[in-house]
């Protein structure tokens, strides 16, 4: 049984609305009975398929397919001033584009609050998991370091970008070779020709996962449907280290709240998929 | 072992609270935790502006988190950045489910924080100064939301984040709470936790919460015999 909103919603927006709300009462009901629109488990993903260096002209790129969702994230390096209060560190930064290919949601123009919020939800696992170690890319202190631009061009939205994306801004890094760097005289200059066989000082793989309620349900990866018809929305970051789960971020989306209850359920759901989301990342 | 400012691991810094202090907006507030001070004014429910924004079946909330420029120790760039907008989203997320907004369709409200001074723990502050203007400006509502951060700093779980210790701390754990159905309506983390340590941060966060839960209430009411 497949459900496409984008047959009802054209240029009738009221309608549209109207349609939009009977497809959130079926999708409530759907999960009140224990059973999701297309049939998977409440803690099931959907399948993922990530391929890597899919832009040869980008130092690190990924392609990332989460059901119907598909995220691009490619990775540029450049050199630049270093931030004045980190001073003996590279710098990291995370875009994301909502493309307006993805979706009839989309509109072009400048970023919008949800594609900021995405960035920003990547940008903050990725940075807080220190998984790069970026000391290593400080050139000279206060004066030269390398800047890492990571950015995620989302192509088809069919819910759960961030998770979709973090999986391939993490991916993109973990693939990312850095270019040549030189020297002259007290200069430094990039040679953007020539990538090295150096990987990024990156020990780390954070990944986001991401839950949405329902009613009582607890759903992992949500689809578009399911995101239209969530009470709230909890993203947790996680990384592995000694073993051992650690949590880097959270982010809590949606107009409800959560439970204390619920947030300690979904912390098990976080450390159980983030192993497995973190099991397609071996390359 | 104490904290950079002295206070215990569970105190929350001193709270000042007071609505009503703007004559132009609807409904409006005060609110101080420590050198933190944030201030909320409220318009509406009014006409919708641009129209294709409008809903048939319920308002609309729109929430401005701002950082005035001489509220931090390096002039902050007026203007939203992404992190002014971020916050923007989740504030009105974390007040979104307490307002009857299913009463007023057709129109909006505008919830406008302006962060005077930053020290910290600015969204809650924010939050919790927009949600006594709400109710200010006799907005319905099934409750009032209280926000509070928790977190790890030298490795010790402690409540209500200030100065310094944001980025000296580990961890940052922004919370806002629903408390009459024991809800979390804002919940961020950045910064390395483990489990057992995430929930003792929650847990700690909700109490310091419900404490400034009583400090709104009180600030209301000394409104209301003000009046009387």
């Amino acid at each position: 049984m497949k459900f496409k909103k984008r047959l009802y919603v054209k240029n009738m927006r009221k309608l549209g609305d109207c349609m939009i709300s009977i497809d959130k009462d079926l999708i409530k009901n759907i999960v009140s009975n224990g059973k999701r629109l297309d049939n998977r488990e409440f803690n099931q993903y959907r399948d993922i398929i990530i391929e890597t260096n899919i832009i040869p002209q980008a130092e690190g790129s990924a392609r990332v397919k989460l059901g119907d969702t598909e995220v691009i994230a490619g990775v540029k390096l450049d050199i630049g001033e270093p931030f004045p209060d980190t001073g003996d560190e590279g710098m990291l930064m995370v875009g994301a584009e909502f493309v307006p290919l993805a979706s009839e949601e989309f509109e072009p123009g400048p970023p919008n609050e949800s594609s900021i919020e995405l960035a920003r939800v990547v940008d903050r696992a990725i940075r807080e998991s220190k998984c790069i170690d970026l000391k290593k890319l400080c050139i000279k202190e206060n004066e030269k370091v390398w800047c890492i631009f990571v950015d995620i061009d989302v192509l088809d939205h069919d819910g759960n970008l961030i998770d979709a994306a973090t999986l391939a801004a993490t991916a993109a890094l973990l693939n990312t070779k850095m270019l040549k760097l030189e020297k002259d005289g007290e200069n430094y200059k990039v040679n953007y020709e020539q990538k090295t066989d150096e990987p990024l000082p990156m020990t780390k793989k954070p990944v986001n996962t991401t839950f949405v309620k329902i009613g009582d349900a607890i759903l992992a990866d949500p689809s578009v449907q399911e995101e239209d018809a969530m009470d709230a929305r909890l993203t947790v970051g996680t990384f592995e280290e000694d073993g051992e789960t650690k949590f880097c971020s959270m982010q809590k989306g949606g107009n409800d709240g959560f439970t204390l209850e619920e947030i300690e359920k979904i912390l098990d759901l976080a450390e159980e998929k983030g192993k497995e989301l973190r099991k397609l990342l071996n390359f | 072992m104490s904290r950079i400012d002295g206070r215990k691991f569970d105190e929350l810094r001193e709270i000042e609270a007071k609505v009503g202090i703007l004559k132009n907006a609807n409904g409006s507030a005060y609110f101080r935790l420590g050198d933190s001070i944030a201030i909320a004014g409220v318009f509406g429910p009014r006409t919708v502006h641009p129209k294709h924004m409008e809903k048939a079946e319920c308002a609309i909330l729109r929430t401005e988190y701002r950082m005035s420029p001489f509220s931090t120790v390096t002039r902050t760039r007026p203007g939203p950045g992404r992190r002014e907008r971020e916050i923007s989203l989740v504030t009105r997320e974390a007040l979104s489910s307490v307002l009857f907004l299913e009463e007023f369709p057709k129109t909006a409200i505008d919830v406008h924080i302006e962060v005077l001074q930053a020290s910290a723990s600015t969204r809650c502050v924010g939050i919790n100064a927009a949600s006594l203007a709400l109710a200010d400006a006799g907005i319905p509502m099934r409750d009032l939301i209280a926000s509070c951060s928790a977190g790890i700093v030298n490795r010790e779980i402690v409540l209500d984040i200030a100065g310094k210790e944001d980025t000296e701390g580990e961890v940052d754990l922004p919370i806002a709470y629903y408390p009459r159905q024991k809800k979390v309506t804002l919940l961020q983390m950045d910064g390395i936790a483990t489990k057992t340590e995430i929930k003792e941060i929650i847990k700690l966060a909700i109490k310091g919460a419900l404490k400034i839960y009583e400090v709104q209430k009180e600030a209301l009411r000394k409104k209301y015999e003000e009046v009387r």
